[in-house]
């Protein structure tokens, strides 16, 4: 396999609604970031991915007018999942592993503000048995909870301390839309919003959107003086249906994690919109209590749809640029209750 | 750290497995009708569910179903729980597209067997209803794709000074090879170039038997990596594979010969040693919604210089029997489920590099070209498939 890195990394989102730039708005000044932290030009880049949801936009084609924010003329390398954009790093970087290319640049974005995300997100159920019913992703994630409370796997104690964690730590990072540390008991005094869940414990509807440019050999570190290089990338599915699973699982993380190899990490950024989804992840993926998880304040204190997966890729690449570990993993899930997820594991100077 | 280079490993097409394509395929659900598909790609292939270690899916907007990201709801169906599973979406390219990707898994060394499935099952919703959301900040069309492309058609004709019955000339031919095709869907024994020039006229050039039909189906492929491919009987070999994109909106865009077509087809050639496209390749399936697409990607494709692609149309060439057949399965002309109709054209043309095209066999293939293209003919996705290893 070729040696492939993290080499630039650039977020926004956006805490209000209105005014809220369009997707090309919001691109063109991420790729300037880009460029500008690798010395890299558009035509260095080898091949673009992108993940977004023609949902979330409530029409057809939603990428097709991204990919206007590259300027694509003379035309480009490129391709786009429905997925979030964490999927879309993998193609990438699968597609550097093949040696056709060298570079990409891997972005999402997602508007969640152009519908009512939690009824929007019902139609990726079942259409012929589930979707009629319309249960939304909130009221999905109670009963999830409400399980694993009922089987002893967690209190609601153990969720307000990863709510605690995650607004204390988003205090620290510009782009949080939520932040603000209290304390546990201040928490649980707060209003059940879809019991057992309080609104700290989902994460907040985000418009917003990332990208990171991945390089092999030598063009990582003609890019970047702290690659962070990616040791283990591997994603897993687990079936839809909700009565054919065990909702306190997420038997694909496990899988996911296995394949990657997680061992040895210090911090793991971790795609959890719901706090009681962490403590899942964190068992599925075997990460000890000397982990850090989430310094970044994670997906409780924002989470941008199909772009909130690659940030978390991207902290944990920043982590390593920074200097605060040596090996990271950034996670991604999708679907209902952690159906899909991803994760990828990196390191620093080797 | 690794040297630079190409790290490319062969990956071969090994099973092929389509629908039956009907304008409503009521007698199946979405996952009914993607299983259908590959059932059969896998009986061809000889493998089971669980010789599969990864799944990519492809299909055009979810509105045209009415679910967001159904691959999610389809994991069990496609076999894909427990398993890595990718979604594409391109525009009309993404059966293409998707293959191409399901092949890079095997390319990358990551996987040895790939099942990749592309769908449409467009009679659960309104195709046009789904293409016609109001977008903020955005002039609406209201032309569809017909009206849409129907000035790309005229511009054409203008510029290259093609006489006006080259597309029905097309039209006649890919309706006469769906005869040969028991998937396609079409199946109109009395269509001529006559008939075609004496049906409505749609969007001036374009008649009504000149379009292509909504359909509901679905293909789908196993890709294998070299040891897999060498095991079993006429694998067709992958020799290149290319995606490009242009920007929508831009004044100095040429939407008849659009230029990441050509540049496309240029990665592609140089990938598989070929210089003269016209010669060393022996069937094309090219996505062809609108009878003048042929012509006009015949120039694209670097098949014939620019203004003189209706000229091999008009004398044959593109026959069957000609020297350069194209779309001998009839074509997207005859069976268009959208996000299926460019992997049933890399489809066809493996089953073509490998001699196993039935009916519409074109004698003594080495190499195919599968073409698709999406959008306002921003996005193109193609492959070169042949009978021997790559060179």
């Amino acid at each position: 396999m070729r040696n492939v890195a993290v080499v630039g990394f650039a977020q926004r989102q956006m805490k209000e609604f209105d005014g809220s730039p369009t997707m090309v708005e919001l691109l063109v000044p991420l790729f300037a970031e880009l460029y500008e932290q690798t010395g890299f030009t558009r035509k260095d880049i080898g091949f673009w991915c992108s993940g977004s949801s023609d949902y979330l936009a409530g029409r057809s084609f939603s990428f097709v007018s991204a990919v206007d924010a590259i300027g694509a003329l003379p035309p480009v390398n490129e391709s786009h999942v429905e997925m979030d954009a964490a999927w879309a790093l993998y193609e990438a970087w699968l597609k550097i592993q093949t040696g056709e290319i060298d570079t990409a640049l891997v972005y999402g974005f997602g508007k969640s503000s152009a519908g009512t995300l939690r009824r929007t997100l019902a139609l990726q159920l079942d259409p012929y048995t589930m979707t009629p019913l319309w249960p939304d992703t909130v009221s999905l994630a109670g009963l999830q909870a409400r399980l694993g409370l009922e089987a002893g796997l967690w209190d609601e104690k153990a969720m307000a301390e990863v709510a605690l964690r995650s607004l204390s730590d988003a205090e620290r990072n510009e782009y949080a839309v939520r932040s603000g540390g209290s304390s546990i008991d201040d928490l649980l005094a707060r209003p059940l919003y879809a019991d057992p869940l309080r609104k700290h414990d989902c994460a907040p509807v985000t418009d917003g959107a990332a990208a990171i440019i991945l390089a092999a050999d030598d063009r990582a570190s003609d890019a970047s003086e702290t690659p962070a290089w990616i040791t283990g990338f591997a994603h897993n599915i687990d079936p839809l249906h909700l009565g054919a699973r065990d909702l306190t699982r997420a038997p694909s993380a496990a899988a996911a994690g296995s394949a990657a190899g997680v061992e040895g990490v210090e911090v793991a950024e971790l795609h959890a919109p719901f706090s009681h989804q962490e403590l899942i992840l964190r068992e599925e993926l075997g990460l000890g209590a000397n982990v850090k998880i989430n310094p970044s304040g994670g997906a409780l204190t924002s989470n941008p749809m199909f772009s909130a997966g690659l940030i978390r890729i991207g902290e944990a690449a920043a982590a390593i640029s920074r200097g605060d570990a040596g090996r990271t993993l950034g996670h991604a899930t999708a679907g209902p209750l952690l159906q899909q997820n991803l994760v990828c594991v990196m390191e620093g100077a080797h | 750290m690794g040297k630079q280079g190409n790290h490319k490993q062969l990956a071969a097409v090994i099973g092929v497995g389509q629908t039956h394509h009907r304008a409503k395929r009521e007698d199946v659900s979405m996952a009914g009708l993607c299983r259908e598909a590959i059932d059969r790609a896998l009986e061809d292939a000889g493998l089971t569910f669980d010789e599969i270690d990864a799944i990519v899916v492809g299909k055009a907007p979810d509105l045209f179903e009415g679910v967001m990201m159904p691959e999610l709801y389809l994991a069990e169906a496609l076999g894909a729980a427990g398993k890595p599973l990718l979604r594409v979406h391109t525009a009309g390219s993404v059966g293409g597209s998707t293959a191409i990707v399901a092949a890079s898994l095997v390319q990358s060394g990551v996987h040895k067997r790939v099942l990749t499935v592309a769908y449409e099952k467009q009679s659960e919703s309104n195709a046009m209803w789904a293409l016609s959301v109001p977008v903020p900040f955005i002039m609406p069309v209201h032309a569809g794709a017909g009206g849409y492309f129907a000035p790309h058609v005229r511009s054409y004709i203008r510029r290259s000074g093609a006489p006006t019955h080259i597309g029905a000339m097309v039209a006649a031919k890919d309706r006469q090879n769906a005869l040969k095709n028991p998937y396609a869907h079409l199946q109109n024994k009395d269509t001529t170039v006559e008939s075609v020039l004496a049906s409505q006229m749609l969007w001036d050039p374009i008649r009504y038997d000149e379009t292509c039909p909504s359909s509901d189906g679905a293909c789908a492929l196993v890709i294998s990596d070299e040891a897999t491919a060498s095991s079993v009987e006429n694998p067709a070999w992958i020799h290149a594979t290319a995606m490009r994109s242009e920007m929508t909106t831009a004044a100095e865009r040429d939407q008849v010969n659009p230029q990441a077509g050509r540049d496309a087809a240029a990665y592609l050639y140089k990938q598989a040693g070929i210089t003269d496209p016209f010669n060393e390749i022996d069937a094309v399936e090219m996505y062809v919604p609108f009878s003048w697409f042929e012509p006009m990607w015949l120039e694209n494709l670097g098949f014939a210089e620019e203004g003189s692609g209706w000229k091999l149309t008009e004398g044959g060439v593109t026959a069957m029997d000609g020297a350069l057949p194209v779309n001998c399965s009839g074509g997207v002309l005859s069976s268009n489920p959208i996000g299926a109709s460019g992997m049933l054209r890399f489809a066809e043309a493996a089953l073509q590099a490998r001699g196993r095209a039935g009916d519409h066999q074109v004698d003594g293939v080495r190499r195919a070209l599968g073409h698709a293209y999406g959008g306002g003919s921003q996005f193109f996705a193609m492959w070169i498939v042949g009978a021997d290893k790559p060179a």
